[in-house]
């Protein structure tokens, strides 16, 4: 109680003093009403970190990182019996005040999922210097932000490799969702796994669009697939998002092979999802929560590749069939050589160029 | 040669795809703005009737049902429409406006809290979409120079929605045109006082639009979801709505005119599909930003400078007030 009352009279940063009073009002009531059963419950929990996920535009169950992140939280919910709070935004300009909203009320560490989140973090972290912020896909360079990075490339380079074994004509295709570096760094690591295996493969390569709504377009998505096959493309990888999902369903109508992207998505279209790039965003937060609660929290760049786990690609019975001994051991092979360095993926982010 | 001719036939194929949902809005929008009712709002009657379509496409798992679903969502939201422009006289604009917010945090919501995958209604179980109707002997023909792939690729193989939608073309013409319905609804467009003079109700004839723009709008959202791709995706008319009005004005309000218009902004979007990341003989490689930018481009050149002016029915945006106290 007591803390709640320091907390509502202290300086608001940036917030407008009239709804600034109506909030304490409300938390001073509320505070009253919920106060023996708040104090049970803090003496309840095993320890005392109270985290917090925003969720980028998507939402918590988009079948994709959004909803691992989910995953990670709940699993560390259950795990640990550590309640959280999550919030999914509806547009750009929440962000900001969702944060801050998390800050305000102690919650720590603050995690923020999406590139986009960048700005807002950036603010809100500097605004609140004692609270432990986290970003995934971005880099906000802070001393109480940890900024998650996966290495795309590598994921890429054995889904690209296993797509090279699977192709009949010899051709395959990408499509990616916004003309973005973050995006061009997945095309990069597939076609050099691709060429990898492949030298005389031909690659093509199309994004969607230049706006957000390009994440969201599976029309286009499949018109893109269409074209890709029409030229002679048998399997297609696709780092598009909802756009993606076009592009499964094009290269399941059409009798060919798609590649999914972040989660597994080869139960999608059954015998028609090749495999899954898995980007593991569930193990960052959970990580995330683990280090904040046994007090070993790290701010600075934590990037996740093959090697921690943090990308991989899904082998399940949606897609048995269609991967073969070959294939898998050629992957193992490549997984194994990048993991001991002997096989180096290019990052397109490190210098903004692909070199195949 | 013959590749060159193949490709052009590919293109073409994906021009009729993706021209179709723009096609069956900007149809219906002209019957709407023909009777004086600026319906800014198919945007949000494609969206809403795509995901009534791609809602009961998956539970039913019959296309048609979803079709259906999809078309009395559309009308649902046009009467709501009619309702507060028609009957309350208020701004059409604004009334647009809302249906467009209604739509996107509606279907937003609903498929959340039914299928809880963000928005997304699951993919679509065999028989719930229509699928593609291969023409007789196309496979056959296939190979036959010239004419094969004319009829095999660009004529056959599309789902009936897009026979329908190119079908509406005429009807519309002829329904606008040559029938006394036709008349009296481009009448009260125009002048809706000589109508109402002429004991014909205003109202009742802008309902009537109203509800024939509805039809019209669902069977582009239900395209949308339910023959091009599988289910419902959350905003997945990205902007389709607003392009189909654009072409509406392009056309000047004619429906044969309209098609063409369709088509060309379904083909400028296929062309940015194929060229896309390819380089052309002679001038290299085109950033894909200059393609997306193209219909833009396009429409501001040739309404600024070929068009001429679109002049809108004279009493579009106006509600109509019977007599004044």
């Amino acid at each position: 109680m007591r803390s709640c009352a320091t907390r509502g009279n202290g300086p608001a940063p940036g917030g407008p003093r009239m709804s600034e009073d109506i909030h304490v009002k409300k938390v001073l009531t509320l505070g009253t009403a919920l106060a023996g059963l708040a104090f049970s419950v803090v003496g309840a929990a095993a320890a005392d970190i109270q985290p917090a996920v925003l969720y980028d535009l998507g939402g918590r169950f988009d079948k994709s990182f959004n909803e691992g992140a989910y995953n990670g939280a709940e699993k560390f919910k259950e795990d640990t019996g550590t309640e959280y709070r999550d919030f999914e935004i509806q547009n750009d300009s929440q962000r900001e005040q969702a944060l801050r909203n998390f800050a305000k009320r102690g919650m720590n560490p603050v995690i923020a999922i999406g590139f986009s989140q960048a700005n807002a973090v950036e603010k809100v972290a500097k605004e609140f210097p004692d609270t432990q912020f986290a970003i995934v896909d971005m880099v906000v360079d802070l001393p109480n932000v940890r900024s998650i990075l996966f290495k795309e490339h590598e994921g890429s380079y054995i889904v690209g490799v296993a797509a090279a074994m699977a192709s009949e004509t010899g051709k395959v295709g990408f499509v990616g969702g916004m003309d973005i570096p973050l995006i061009s760094k997945f095309a990069c690591g597939y076609k050099q796994g691709v060429m990898a295996t492949d030298e005389d493969a031909e690659i093509f390569e199309n994004m969607t669009g230049t706006t957000g709504a390009a994440w969201n377009d599976p029309v286009k998505g499949g018109e893109l697939a269409k074209s890709q096959f029409d030229r002679g493309a048998d399997v297609i990888y696709h780092a598009a998002g909802g756009t993606g999902i076009g592009v499964l369903q094009a290269a399941a109508d059409a009798g060919k092979l798609g590649i999914g992207v972040d989660s597994n998505q080869n139960g999608l279209h059954p015998g028609s999802v090749l495999t899954s790039m898995l980007k593991r965003v569930d193990k960052a937060v959970y990580k995330a929560f683990e280090d904040a609660q046994n007090d070993s929290w790290s701010s600075g760049i934590e990037v996740l590749g093959l090697k921690e786990g943090g990308v991989d690609w899904a082998v399940d019975d949606n897609n048995a069939e269609l991967i073969t001994d070959e294939m898998k051991a050629s992957v193992d092979d490549a997984k194994a050589k990048i993991i001991s360095g002997e096989i180096e993926v290019h990052d397109y982010m490190s210098d903004q160029s692909c070199p195949f | 040669m013959y590749e060159m001719y193949y490709t052009l036939i590919l293109i073409l194929d994906s021009t009729v795809r993706l021209s179709t949902p723009l096609l069956l809005a900007c149809l219906a929008g002209l019957y709407s703005e023909r009777a004086g009712v600026v319906d800014i709002g198919l945007e949000g009657k494609m969206l809403g009737a795509a995901f009534g379509a791609g809602a009961v496409g998956y539970l039913t798992a019959d296309a048609w049902a979803g079709l259906l679903a999809g078309i009395a969502v559309s009308v649902g939201l046009g009467l709501i429409h009619g309702f507060a422009s028609i009957t309350n006289r208020g701004n059409q604009i604004v009334s647009g406006v809302a249906i467009n917010f209604l739509a996107m945090g509606l279907t937003a919501l609903l498929g959340q809290t039914w299928f809880r995958q963000g928005g997304k209604t699951p993919a679509l179980p065999e028989g719930g979409r229509f699928r593609d109707i291969t023409f007789p002997f196309a496979e056959e023909l296939r190979d036959v120079p010239v004419i094969g792939p004319l009829y095999s690729e660009l004529l056959s193989g599309h789902n009936i929605l897009v026979y329908l939608a190119f079908l509406a073309v005429p009807l519309t013409w002829w329904v606008l045109f040559r029938t006394r319905f036709g008349l009296r609804l481009r009448a009260v467009g125009e002048n809706p006082a000589a109508v109402d003079t002429a004991g014909i109700s205003v109202t009742w004839l802008r309902y009537r639009a109203v509800i024939a723009c509805g039809v019209l709008c669902g069977f582009a959202g239900s395209y949308l979801s339910i023959a091009q791709s599988s289910g419902f995706i959350k905003d997945m008319t990205a902007g389709k709505g607003f392009i189909a009005l654009a072409a509406l004005i392009f056309a000047k309000w004619k429906p044969a005119n309209a098609m063409f218009a369709c088509l060309l902004f379904g083909f400028l979007d296929a062309v940015a599909i194929r060229l896309q990341g390819q380089s052309i003989p002679g001038i290299g490689e085109i950033p894909v930003q200059f393609f997306q930018a193209l219909p833009y481009i396009l429409t501001v050149i040739l309404l600024a400078g070929f068009i001429g002016r679109a002049i809108p029915p004279k009493a579009a945006g106006i509600p109509y007030l019977k007599e004044r106290s």
